[in-house]
């Protein structure tokens, strides 16, 4: 078996485990769907695994393979094919995709039990893996359209999962139109460079791409800039990041696979994939930087005001995209895929451990009402802080190293890049800050009353009447609502497995590319990026300094949550009321759903409005619709008056027409 | 001399005609209509055709006035006033209509080059119009159409017949209103007693009620 | 006289005719008007046969005559069937060929 055998095969399992799922869904018993959805990622995961090993196999220099089924549309100049690429950027994405993916299959196996849209569930979740192993292994630019446009309407499928309710369907609506938006970007800027290259083919585009472009010309910049609108809109980089805190409404498996682990790394992934066009374009790379900067420390300060525990997360994830898009925007893929990994592994862990928190507390999702559950919840506890910990980046687990890395690149590039390397270690510290108030505030302090619940008669809280978390409406357990299981992680095997793995792989993951100690993962990716020329090797002494200052700003920020909010508990409050401009502008996420509601939302309802009363009204009711009508209306009308029945009537029509007819042949002679 | 009787002829043909069309009493117009056939009868011996213009007086002004005379008696001559009267309107449209139609006819008639119709006629033989000749005519040439018009005869009779016979058993409609007719009506078997011809030929026994 | 004289005769007891087909109400004055327009045609046929001095035409004449009298007959019975279900013997009442 060849390495692209296999990764046709990575991407037939999963496909084939949504057709059944979604095939059988009335008739698969009990968790049956949820095993077979976790087998089929598993089989994927198995066969990515078999890739790699294969790839590996190959010298170093043979490692960019193809392979096409079939060719979509070849004519005209254009070569449409369903090419796949495999190469080490592509197999490290399949494996980590599918890795965690299955991990958060099988977590999801016990989270979402009774759930009356199990199968469904776990069909979408399929279909998103498909969608997204697809975009990655893809080696011709339509097909990695179609990954990046099925990988939204998989992630709109699993936000409105909850269907009925509305808020949870206006989260999914305005995740899509955002990602479309992107994909706009995405579909342009492809165009653009198929303008010159003449191929869709990426290899071929890549190798012809130095021939064709100037360096930093109007066309390759323009191209860069609107892939990179796609890359910011699926990566929820401001300023198109309003989807992503709403996209929280989904349950929260899928908050950890597409909104932590995956899809959102998609942006990531396709400026790495694009480099070589990228440093044709030194312009697009410093915006990419720029605003990975700006969404780092942007997202950080809503991290610290916002309450719902799952935004904080979600800012959180926002965060630390924009450190892999900083990175990858300055020339340094490896760090930023290295961190990509990292992120996916402690990321998904903190999101099940809060679905698990959020079992525990009946559905709540507000950080004010939680405090105490370390004694009742002690193995979520534990996966809490060892994904704060590697968040935060506190050595020596991985987000330390991943995350240090990155920065190590971005100082080596010089000049005004020390900037950004500045604002990675503020964001640093306010990472550690707002992960560890969330932890703090929610774990320790006197336990809640659902935590004294089920510390003191050891079962869980169950509510009154299901409720919505977002705005309190009452709703019931039917389909297209929540279950009435609430499932923490001490009690279900599959939850503890998943979650044991991944605090596993968060604790020791770092260790595949210690900066200037292990290099097994540059080497791994050496054959994609050897044509790199963005270079930034900085002194030892930067090193030195860096890991030093990493390791000081994580332990501080920790250290600074613990005072603020366990030996002082007022001082939050009045510090909120010194401060209290900067904080309003925290909690209300920088203004930037209003923002956009007035630039964008609201001239549009306008025009929509507008067109309707003078544009569909007048010309297309009145004068298409209506006046088609009328004329029809009107001419039977005229016809039906003929038919009198008046006797005379007919005879009269009869000798007019028989004058009609003399006359013509009267003209004729 | 006979320009002078094709005028008189001519005016009585005239005033037959409008008289038909213009007399409110149906017996007056058949008057009228008699009067305007015997004026054809007279253009016709003009025409020297002396059989078919004994024929017309016989046929036409004989046979068939009279049985318009029969039937406006039974049905009756009261002019009837049941609903609106479309009036000038349809008067002017009729004339409008008849008056594009004579032009017409003028036009194609008298426009058309035709040289012959400027003369008296073809010249006259001995015989023509006679009744020896359509005789011999309708006899050989047009044997054909002498046939066919004898069966159309028949089949006029027998349509006669059957329309006007009379049909026992049907009711009278409710209220004054006239009954509705039914293709049944036309092909149903009649109750017994009610005179049929069958009746009478002795086909079928009559059972005394 | 000559044959033209006659043919217009014959054309204004056609239009006649038709113009009388057109007003009158009571059908068996329409008839009548009928008669008009069919003996116009005699005039005609016989005008043209005295033209060409064969006798088609007065065959054709016989035969239209033959035709008139077998019309009659039908309408005629027609209007008695009418008559006698009572129904108005009046061809603007008579309205079911409508619609």
């Amino acid at each position: 078996m060849s390495a692209t055998t296999a990764a046709w095969l990575v991407l037939a399992a999963p496909l084939a485990g949504t057709i059944v799922t979604g095939a059988l869904f009335r008739r698969l018993p009990g968790r049956s769907a949820g095993w077979l959805g976790t087998g089929a990622v598993a089989v994927s995961f198995v066969f990515a695994l078999i890739a790699l090993a294969k790839l590996q196999q190959a010298t170093p220099s043979h490692r960019e393979l193809t392979s096409t089924l079939w060719t979509i549309a070849g004519s005209v100049g254009v070569d449409a094919r369903a090419t796949i690429l495999v190469d080490p950027l592509s197999v490290l994405m399949i494996c980590v995709v599918s890795g965690v993916s299955m991990l958060i299959h099988l977590y999801s196996v016990s989270y979402l039990q009774g759930d009356r849209g199990y199968s469904r569930f776990f069909a979408y979740l399929n279909f998103f893996v498909f969608s997204m192993l697809l975009l990655v292994l893809a080696g011709n630019f339509v097909l990695l359209i179609v990954g990046w446009a099925f990988v939204g309407a998989a992630s709109y499928m699993l936000i409105s999962f909850w269907y009925r309710r509305t808020t949870a369907t206006s989260a999914g609506i305005k995740a899509f139109v955002i990602n479309v938006l992107g994909d706009i970007g995405l579909v342009l800027g492809t165009f653009f460079i198929f303008r010159h290259t003449h191929t869709f083919d990426m290899l071929a585009s890549f190798r012809a791409a130095p021939h064709v472009f100037a360096h930093g010309s109007g066309d390759v910049t323009a191209g860069c800039l609107l892939l990179l609108v796609g890359a910011f809109a699926k990566s929820a980089q401001i300023p198109l990041h309003t989807w992503l805190p709403d996209a929280m409404e989904g349950p929260t498996p899928v908050s950890a696979l597409i909104h932590a682990a995956t899809m959102v790394t998609a942006g990531v992934y396709l400026i790495a994939r694009m480099h070589p066009l990228f440093q044709l374009a030194p312009a697009a790379g410093d915006v990419g930087a720029i605003i990975g900067c700006l969404t780092l420390l942007i997202a950080g300060t809503i991290g610290l005001a916002a309450t719902d525990l799952k935004r904080v997360i979600a800012y959180s994830t926002m965060s630390q995209i924009g450190y892999m898009i900083m990175g990858v925007s300055v020339g340094a893929y490896t760090a930023g895929l290295f961190h990509l990994m990292t992120h996916a592994f402690f990321k998904a862990l903190l999101f099940m451990a809060a679905g698990s928190l959020i079992s525990a507390m009946g559905g709540t999702q507000s950080l004010d009402r939680m405090s105490g559950f370390r004694r009742a919840l002690p193995f979520t506890f534990g996966c809490f802080i060892i994904g704060g910990l590697a968040l935060s980046g506190v050595p020596p687990l991985s987000g330390y190293f991943s995350k240090d890395s990155i920065l190590l690149f971005v100082a080596g590039r010089g000049g005004w890049h020390w900037a950004l390397w500045g604002a990675g270690y503020l964001g640093a510290f306010l990472t550690a800050l707002y992960t560890f108030r969330m932890i703090f505030r929610a774990f320790l302090g006197d336990p809640c009353p659902e935590a004294a619940e089920l510390i003191e008669h050891g079962h869980l809280f169950h509510p009154q009447a299901p409720t919505n978390p977002a705005n309190g409406e009452i709703e019931d357990t039917d389909v297209g609502f929540p279950g009435p299981d609430h499932v923490v992680a001490e009690r279900a095997w599959p939850m503890r497995a998943a979650m044991g793995t991944l605090a596993l792989l968060a604790i020791v993951g770092g260790i595949v590319a210690i900066p200037k100690s292990t290099s097994w993962l540059d080497h791994f990716l050496a054959p994609t990026f050897a044509d790199s020329t963005l270079v930034g090797h900085a002194s030892n002494t930067v090193l030195v300094i860096g890991l030093i200052l990493g390791a000081v700003v994580s332990l501080g920020g920790i250290a600074t949550a613990y005072y603020v909010w366990v030996l002082r508990p007022g001082l939050a409050t009045s510090i909120r009321a010194r401060f209290a401009a900067p904080a309003t502008l925290f909690e209300n996420k920088w203004y930037f759903d209003e923002l956009i509601d007035t630039l964008v939302v609201r001239p549009g309802a306008w025009f929509g409005r507008f067109a309707q009363n003078s544009f569909e009204r007048v010309f297309v009711n009145g004068a298409l619709i209506g006046g088609s009508t009328g004329l029809v209306r009107a001419g039977s009308a005229l016809v039906r008056a003929s038919q009198s029945g008046l006797l005379r009537v007919y005879a009269g029509l009869m000798l007019l027409g028989v004058a009609g007819v003399a006359l013509y042949f009267l003209l004729q002679s | 001399m006979s320009t002078l009787v094709f005028f008189i002829a001519a005016i009585g043909a005239i005033t037959g005609a409008i008289g038909v069309i213009a007399l409110k009493n149906p017996y007056y117009s058949a008057l009228a209509l008699a009067g305007h056939m015997i004026s054809l009868a007279a253009l016709f011996l003009l025409l020297r055709a002396e059989f078919l213009a004994a024929a017309q007086v016989i046929i036409y002004a004989g046979a068939v006035i009279v049985l318009y005379v029969f039937v406006v008696s039974y049905v009756g001559d009261a002019v009837p006033a049941v609903g609106a009267n479309p009036g000038r309107i349809a008067a002017l449209g009729a004339f409008a209509c008849g008056t594009a139609l004579v032009v017409e006819l003028l036009i194609a008639v008298l426009g058309s080059g035709l040289q012959a119709i400027n003369h008296d006629g073809a010249p006259y033989h001995a015989g023509f119009g006679t009744p020896g000749q359509i005789g011999t005519l309708l006899l050989t040439r047009f044997l054909a159409p002498f046939e066919i018009a004898s069966y159309l005869l028949l089949v006029a009779a027998i349509g006669a017949v059957t329309l006007a016979r009379r049909r026992h058993g049907l009711e009278d409609g409710v209220e004054g209103q006239p009954p509705a007719l039914e293709l049944a009506d036309l092909f149903g078997l009649r109750p017994q007693g009610t005179g049929t011809m069958h009746e009478a030929g002795g086909a079928v026994e009559v059972v005394e009620p | 006289m000559s044959i033209a004289w006659y043919l217009t005769l014959s054309a204004l007891i056609f239009g006649m005719g038709a113009g009388g087909v057109l007003v009158r109400r009571n059908p068996i004055v329409i008839l009548f008007c009928l008669e008009l327009m069919l003996n116009a045609a005699n005039l005609a046929l016989i005008g043209f046969s005295r033209m060409w001095g064969n006798g088609d035409g007065q065959i054709f004449a016989l035969i239209v005559v033959v035709v008139a009298a077998c019309e009659v007959t039908v309408g005629l019975g027609l209007i008695v069937a009418m008559h006698r279900r009572r129904l108005p013997v009046d061809v603007d009442e008579m309205r079911e060929l409508s619609g």
